[in-house]
């Protein structure tokens, strides 16, 4: 239902495009033609198993084949800023300190995809959706300021839940990560406390108390230890069947982390043209509070006519065609208004200062 | 070298004793010679590939001479901004603050050293049992299985070990902790979070069973290189088989022995991915056995891809040097240890 929804938003955004006239026909859909057999590419693992598949797919439908390394977001910018790869990918936005290191001018972010962190929790004989958290409970909990699982705050959130005696284990990630990002990020929205005492960052300094490697080490914490709290991404909290959270959004709904959650926080009128911007704890009321968009970076002026040439269209072709493999992934594909930004910022990818897409 | 094979041959009737008491052979094997002759009689044998030999095995010496120097002059520039900004604080600072941009790497420190320390005190005594045992007490249909099985563990990949920690050591040591904890919680060492499981009592004990089989296997070898006559000497005075593998086989090899310790304290040190998984990886100093340990290198590991500005990055290059300088440190203090053991006289005849 989604894809034929997001197929036909696609194609009529292209059909709309090229009705109006100012943009090229040769753009959308078409594969590059100048000859460009290899790109590279480095940064995020979040995107790894959707972009190895998107991949895989436009090689087999341009024949153009994409090297990407899994190393991580700051690994991935560091390459973009020392010109090693032709794009980058990021599940946070570049610092202004980042930016001025870019080698090659203004970087592009380009949103490729959203994803959803569940809070994950093991409370024995407590069902998956059966506590209901608030930003500042879940806020204290982290801060360390509620340290029992039948604490008042939590109680009252929870009145026909019988909650247990137990000491509340927090786990965090312990390497960097932009799922901490976007966790932190949140956290620093909806707290001042949190905000002055930790802040935003891939890797902060922790109140509390245990760290597990990568996703699946949260998920492995939080499933042994009897109490324990976690957060991670959406798709490890479903394969790995987790009881998980609501949270309250903004708008004053308790939502399960959901890829429509996701793709609803993204989803907003306020989105910025340059899509810098953390979608957490967004104002759309269906929206999942904890939610991320995941960007893929290019810079605006490309020096190579025929890389910049594959790269705007392998990045046009990722918005549009290839957010159909997003939800058998677990990833939630981008909103209309998402895809209509991107576009736009694609499009501002130039050579020697001709833009690529547009007019040709 | 002429003349000495025309010597050789000048003498016409020596005994094979004297023969075997001339040092002059074993002079080919030393470093060639720099006297002016003693080139010219090399160079009229021909022996171009002695020399070429000699150059190779030089340069390749050389080259990890070079290598460390390299090491240490990359770790010094990389982290030298982190030095400038956080000097000798660095090492007693508790605070890791990629936000705040403070660093500061006591706990890690200490964690290290603690898990390490504790997996030594517990693989030691095993490692040297099984080695007395494998070397000196077993039967040939027992010690060879053993002795191959304690090879293959030793090649096992950390990771391996870290997982099998993670899925079945930690649980149990969860249920011990909570145990000691209900029992002798007063003890300021069980008096920790017993619940989680990971931690530096799981950190030591993973340790330890990855450097057991490093340990067994070099005691092992040490042990039965002494020479079978300094056991059947110490038996034949009406000694125990006990008496004598403890004051005569034991103070033989005791100089190895330590080496052997410190080769598995080395791989305690910079282990990196079993204690990742099993560790808890909390930058706090640890108080007790229960809490959960950050190690300087899965702190490395785990944070320098996501590194995202330059002081951050010099920082945890700041934690290699450290990491080395800890290194260098262990490997002196055991070499002070195996110099003061050398000097004195050995078992049997004192």
């Amino acid at each position: 239902m989604k894809s034929w929804y997001l197929k036909n938003v696609g194609l009529g955004l292209v059909a709309l495009i090229m009705l109006s006239g100012q943009a090229a026909q040769a753009a959308a859909g078409d594969c590059p033609t100048k000859g460009v057999k290899e790109l590279t590419g480095a940064g995020s693992t979040f995107d790894f198993p959707l972009f190895s598949k998107m991949f895989d797919e436009y090689n087999k439908l341009c024949g153009v084949k994409v090297n990407y390394q899994s190393i991580g977001s700051g690994g991935g910018i560091r390459q973009l800023q020392e010109m090693t790869v032709d794009f980058g990918a990021s599940d946070g936005i570049m610092t202004e300190q980042q930016l001025a290191q870019a080698k090659g001018g203004p970087v592009l972010h380009v949103p490729v995809t959203a994803g959803a962190e569940a809070v994950v929790y093991n409370l024995p004989g407590i069902a998956r959706g059966a506590i209901k958290l608030t930003p500042d409970v879940l806020a204290d909990i982290y801060l360390k300021k509620i340290t029992k699982w039948d604490d008042q705050h939590i109680k009252a959130l929870n009145p026909n839940v019988s909650l247990p005696n137990l000491d509340i284990a927090v786990v965090h990630r312990s390497d960097g990560s932009g799922t901490t990002y976007i966790f932190t990020d949140y956290l620093s929205k909806v707290s001042k406390d949190w905000s002055d005492k930790v802040g935003t960052a891939t890797s902060v300094n922790w109140p509390g108390d245990i760290g597990g490697a990568g996703n699946e080490g949260v998920a492995n914490q939080v499933r042994q230890i009897p109490g324990a709290i976690g957060y991670v991404e959406l798709a490890y909290a479903m394969q790995n069947n987790m009881p998980w959270a609501l949270v309250r959004n903004k708008a004053g709904t308790f939502m399960p982390p959901s890829l429509e959650g996701a793709a609803a926080a993204a989803d907003v009128q306020s989105l910025p043209d340059d899509m810098k911007v953390m979608v957490t704890n967004s104002a759309n009321q269906y929206a999942y509070p904890i939610s991320g968009f995941s960007w893929m970076l290019i810079y605006a002026d490309q020096k190579d006519a025929a890389r910049g040439d594959a790269v705007a269209h392998l990045a046009w072709w990722m918005i549009h065609d290839g957010q159909k493999y997003s939800k058998a992934l677990l990833y939630a594909p981008l909103a209309p208004a998402a895809v209509q930004k991107a576009e736009s910022l694609i499009r501002q990818v130039k050579v020697a200062n001709k833009p690529i897409l547009a007019g040709n | 070298m002429n003349g000495r094979q025309d010597n050789m041959i000048e003498r016409p009737a020596e005994t094979v004793a004297e023969a075997a008491l001339d040092p002059l052979p074993w002079k080919i094997l030393e470093p060639l010679p720099r006297s002016p002759s003693a080139k010219a009689a090399q160079a009229s044998q021909g022996t171009i590939g002695d020399k070429l030999f000699y150059s190779v095995t030089k340069c390749f010496a050389l080259f990890i001479i070079l290598l460390a120097v390299l090491l240490v002059f990359y770790l010094f520039h990389g982290s030298w901004q982190a030095i400038q900004r956080f000097g000798w604080h660095f090492l007693i600072g508790t605070t890791w603050d990629p936000v705040a941009e403070i660093f500061g790497t006591l706990p890690t420190i200490v964690g290290t050293l603690v898990k390490s320390f504790l997996a030594i005190l517990i693989a030691v005594p095993i490692s040297f049992a099984s080695a007395i045992f494998l070397a000196l007490y077993a039967p040939r249909w027992l010690r060879n299985p053993l002795s191959f099985l304690i090879e293959l563990l030793a090649a096992i990949p950390s990771v391996v070990f870290g997982l099998w920690g993670l899925f079945v050591l930690v649980p149990v040591v969860r249920i011990w902790q909570i145990w000691l904890k209900s029992h002798f919680g007063w003890f300021p060492l069980f008096n920790g979070p017993a619940v989680y499981g990971v931690g530096v009592l799981a950190a030591g004990l993973i340790l330890a069973i990855m450097i057991t089989p490093i340990i067994t296997a070099i005691s092992r070898d040490l042990l039965r290189a002494v020479p079978r006559s300094q056991m059947e000497a110490m038996l034949a005075l009406g000694a125990t088989r006990w008496e004598a593998v403890w004051k005569a086989v034991l103070p033989y090899a005791r100089v190895g022995l330590v080496g052997a310790v410190v080769l598995g304290l080395g791989r305690a040190v910079g282990e990196t991915m079993a204690v990742t998984l099993v560790g808890g990886n909390a930058f706090k100093l640890v108080t007790s056995l229960f809490d959960p340990v950050h190690s300087m290198a899965s702190q490395i590991a785990s944070e320098f891809t996501e590194a995202t500005y330059n002081l951050y990055v010099s920082s945890l290059i700041y934690v290699g040097l450290v990491l080395f300088g800890i290194t260098i440190v262990l490997g002196l203090l055991s070499q002070l240890l195996i110099w003061r053991l050398s000097r004195g006289q050995v078992g049997i005849l004192e």
